[in-house]
């Protein structure tokens, strides 16, 4: 997801968006804080408490789910405030009107908008802190403000000395400044420096706590099991068996299928594999793959919204010395976070304590009010560390689930999914296809270009008043061609496949960015110009996109020879207000691609923390490599076919490459780096699959067969 | 009741032979280090030691277990390789959603006791049962190689 364009704040969900079980959303949060206390603790605000024992806690208000938050956002905050960042404590932060993410409009982590959302906020919660604890020195020693120093973790003044532990308690009751002078960044003590991250000793020790290892006192374990058919229902249930098998407490119907509670999530698993179930398998009975695609293909007749229109792009293509054309094709794929779905409720008559792995905690506020019939104010979620994410953990229907069947049962139960389970009911990113077309004057410089885009809407489903005259804004990130061409015209069809979709790693970048990328190498080849100087040529008017692409080029040795069977692709993007190009090397070894080395060029602006970058620039490096080797979600009766990483594969250690970062200094505001790599690698890759063995990947999955 | 010498304790277990160790480590001893990933022996999040080998402990039945050896990423740092291995993850900051770490870890630190100085081919045999969706295997193999020097 990137920044939606000036959100109405709130639109989000005061809009009664519908979402999985026709529940709906839209509670007010409550307005700040609601952990008791402890008597010792001063709530300087939203973001900061400081104990009398001088302990610092931050708490951060997105989800952890690799992408480095709960180092980033604390360093926000410690660098303003002057405390020794190693010394703070982080805790995930309550649903709270406080930790809305201004760019998405609701308490949400995703579209790499973390660090651009919080950049100043959190920067400014710091200094006004500060400014209240030095406030409160000098007034306890009667001198002014101005001349008290705070650095770490104290207030000082000649030969004074006050911890912030001495002094939290009056410096909270001071009214908060209004106007806070940040820092000049010759100054800073951690932005930008190659912070190691403060969340890896539990990491390796098997000491941070994900959802799935929460345990609550008389806890139970269900194992669900939902119809094969996303979407159907139970009609029929035959439990007798199940319910004789040992430790089998409950045998329950919710909303999503039939739960089998035991004294251990084994009990529960071998109980609900012996059900006898009945299912109406509902809207998307018979479903299969070549039904998805000529629907897709049937939906490019439409006329679909209207995104650029510029010129006369019949015209153009009319006088045009020559035409290239060009279908795309991406398929569903799923997120498949190492940790699977999984969520630990304890719903009673007045309370419910919900504890796991969550994106979305204020959908889950919403959803488990409307499930509980409790008031906000009656529930606590808290969030614990993610086992990934990858956008999966925005959808809440598992947290609904454990909700819903720890109401049923009356007690603390943990729900917990099977590998099986979460690979064929996901929330799949959308499958697309991208029909292209352009004309190019007889110097093979472009004149015109047409794209349509027909892919299902993950906005339409879980946010439908963001769309707009048919124009879904989380559908459209990249589609627009950076390039000088002067006749265009752009446009997008939605269309439900009948598969559930949602928000993956990248989101739309990834359709787009392939298609895009793919045509401007075709367009390359087709006025017979290197791929890399007819990008060139035509960025004129992008110097942030030309400067990554010169920088990639430059280091990937763009033009220099390679060992025989080698070849280089190239790609240039923008997402996340991050620029970025990547010079790939690609060889097939028995019919099978081969990459071997990535060189990335990014402009993401000031980095906060270059060790993270670089972290997720890996990532993306190997997750858009997953992609563009192995993933595809296949359907047949209706079913998902992939169920484990037999049959879904994730790359393995021995097909990771060469990955090479380098940087472009900027002073420009940050930039999102979580997603924006894995979107650039597959036509980076195509294209070098092209210029090896002349034969173009329209289709991902890649295969040379 | 099965007998378990699990992290240099002797434990007794009252659980269904056929249980996968993994979810007697987890739910009954309740040391959550361990992780489920796949339940299938296809990814390594699960991944102990049976008497210093690693297995897929979310494969392995508890009867396949008793009497054996176990140690798991709560008890790793105890041994000299281990806690190089960990060393060299801290070092290098590997970890990113750290949830197949622990597996990780146990897979590095078989591969180092067993050969301590591996090559590159080395670690992608011993290393490629072991699923990262966050992506970490640069900084998988950089810190191997690190813990091989003696971090």
């Amino acid at each position: 997801m990137s920044r939606l364009k000036n959100p109405a704040r709130r639109t989000f969900l005061k809009s009664s968006a519908a979402v999985g079980g026709g529940l709906i959303i839209g509670v007010a949060l409550p307005g700040g804080l609601r952990d008791a206390l402890a008597a010792t603790d001063s709530k300087m605000n939203a973001w900061i408490r400081i104990g009398s024992d001088n302990q610092v806690t931050i708490f951060c208000a997105r989800s952890e789910m690799g992408q480095g938050v709960v180092m980033a956002m604390p360093t926000l905050v410690a660098e303003e405030l002057e405390v020794d960042l190693y010394k703070v404590k982080v805790e995930f932060a309550p649903p709270g009107e406080a930790y809305i993410n201004a760019m998405l409009g609701g308490q949400l982590t995703g579209g790499s908008t973390s660090v651009r959302d919080g950049w100043d906020k959190l920067r400014i919660a710091g200094a006004q802190a500060r400014i209240m604890l030095t406030e409160a020195a000098a007034a306890k020693w009667g001198v002014s403000a101005a001349d008290c120093t705070a650095q770490n973790g104290s207030v000082v003044y000649k030969g004074k000395k006050a911890s912030y532990g001495s002094l939290a308690e009056a410096a909270s009751k001071l009214t908060p400044p209004k106007e806070v002078k940040l820092k000049d960044p010759a100054k800073w003590r951690y932005i930008g420096k190659p912070l190691k991250r403060l969340d890896t000793a539990g990491k390796i020790s098997g000491k941070t706590e994900f959802g799935i290892d929460v345990k609550l006192p008389g806890m139970l374990y269900a194992s669900l099991a939902q119809c094969p058919v996303i979407g159907g229902k139970a009609t029929a249930v035959d439990d007798a068996k199940a319910k004789g098998m040992p430790g089998v407490k409950h045998v329950v119907r919710i909303t999503d299928g039939v739960a089998v509670v035991a004294d251990s999530w084994w009990q529960a698993k071998q109980a609900r594999d012996a059900l006898n179930i009945t299912w109406d398998e509902g809207p998307s009975k018979g479903l299969n793959s070549e039904m998805v695609f000529a629907g897709l293909a049937g939906a490019m007749s439409k006329p679909g919204a209207t995104i650029r229109k510029q010129g006369d792009v019949e015209g153009a293509m009319k006088t045009a010395a020559k035409k290239v054309e060009a279908t795309y094709e991406m398929p569903f794929l799923s997120h498949s976070p190492l940790e699977p779905m999984n969520f630990t409720a304890d719903v009673r008559k007045d309370s419910a304590m919900l504890i796991g792995s969550i994106q979305f905690q204020e959908l889950a506020m919403g959803m488990a009010a409307a499930i509980t019939g409790l008031k906000p104010e009656q529930i606590t979620i808290r969030t614990t560390y993610l086992g990934g994410g990858f956008g999966r953990r925005i959808d809440c229907d598992f947290f609904a689930q454990a909700v819903e069947i720890s109401k049923t049962i009356g007690a603390p139960v943990k729900l917990v999914w099977t590998r099986e389970d979460d690979m064929t009911h996901d929330f799949y990113r959308p499958a697309s296809l991208t029909q292209m077309t352009a004309g190019l004057d007889a110097s093979g410089k472009p004149t015109a270009l047409s794209l349509k885009l027909s892919s299902p809407s993950v906005t339409a489903r879980l946010i439908p008043p963001l769309v707009k005259d048919g124009v879904d804004p989380l559908m459209t990130e990249a589609i627009l061609v950076p390039y000088d061409i002067a006749n265009q015209s752009v446009a997008t069809v939605i269309h439900d496949t009948g598969l559930r979709v949602g928000f993956l790693r990248s989101v739309s970048h990834a359709l787009n960015v392939f298609a895009n990328e793919s045509f401007i190498d075709e367009m390359a080849v087709a006025a017979g110009k290197d791929p890399y100087e007819y990008r060139l040529g035509l960025l004129d008017k992008q110097p942030r996109f030309k400067k990554v692409l010169q920088l990639a080029a430059e280091k990937g040795g763009w033009g220099k020879p390679l060992p025989k069977g080698r070849a280089r692709g190239i790609a240039v993007m923008e997402g996340y207000e991050t620029y970025m190009a990547q010079v790939v090397e690609v060889s097939v070894v028995n019919g099978k691609i081969k990459l071997h080395r990535v060189v990335v060029a990014t402009d993401l602006g000031m980095v906060i923390n270059p060790n993270i970058v670089q972290q997720q620039i890996e990532s993306n490096i190997v997750f858009g490599l997953t992609a563009a080797l192995y993933g595809n979600i296949t359907l047949k009766d209706g079913r998902v076919q992939q169920t484990n990483f037999h049959d879904y594969q994730l790359l393995r250690i021995n097909e990771t490459p060469k990955i090479e970062m380098h940087f472009v200094k900027s002073t420009e505001k940050p930039g999102g780096i979580g997603e924006p790599g894995m979107a650039l690698l597959s036509p980076a890759m195509a294209n070098a699959v092209y210029a090896l063995t002349g034969k173009r990947l329209r289709k991902m999955p890649f295969s040379l067969a | 009741m099965a007998s378990l010498d699990i992290n240099g304790k002797a434990l007794e277990v009252n659980a269904d032979p056929n249980t996968p160790l993994l979810w007697v480590i987890r739910d009954t001893l309740g040391m959550t280090g361990t992780k489920f990933g796949c339940g299938a022996g296809l990814c390594g999040a699960c991944t102990v030691h049976l008497d210093g080998k690693p297995i897929r402990s979310c494969s392995t039945p508890l009867s396949a277990a008793a009497g054996k050896k176990i140690t798991t990423i709560e008890a790793i740092g105890a041994s000299d390789v281990g806690k190089k291995v960990q060393a060299a993850w801290a070092s290098l900051d590997v970890p990113q959603c750290g949830y197949c770490q622990s597996g990780q870890i146990m897979a590095a630190t078989a591969l180092l006791t067993e050969k301590p100085k591996p090559t590159d081919a080395d670690i992608d045999s011993a290393m490629a049962g072991n699923i990262c969706r966050c992506g970490t295997y640069p900084r998988i193999r950089a810190a191997i190689h690190k813990a091989a020097k003696g971090a």
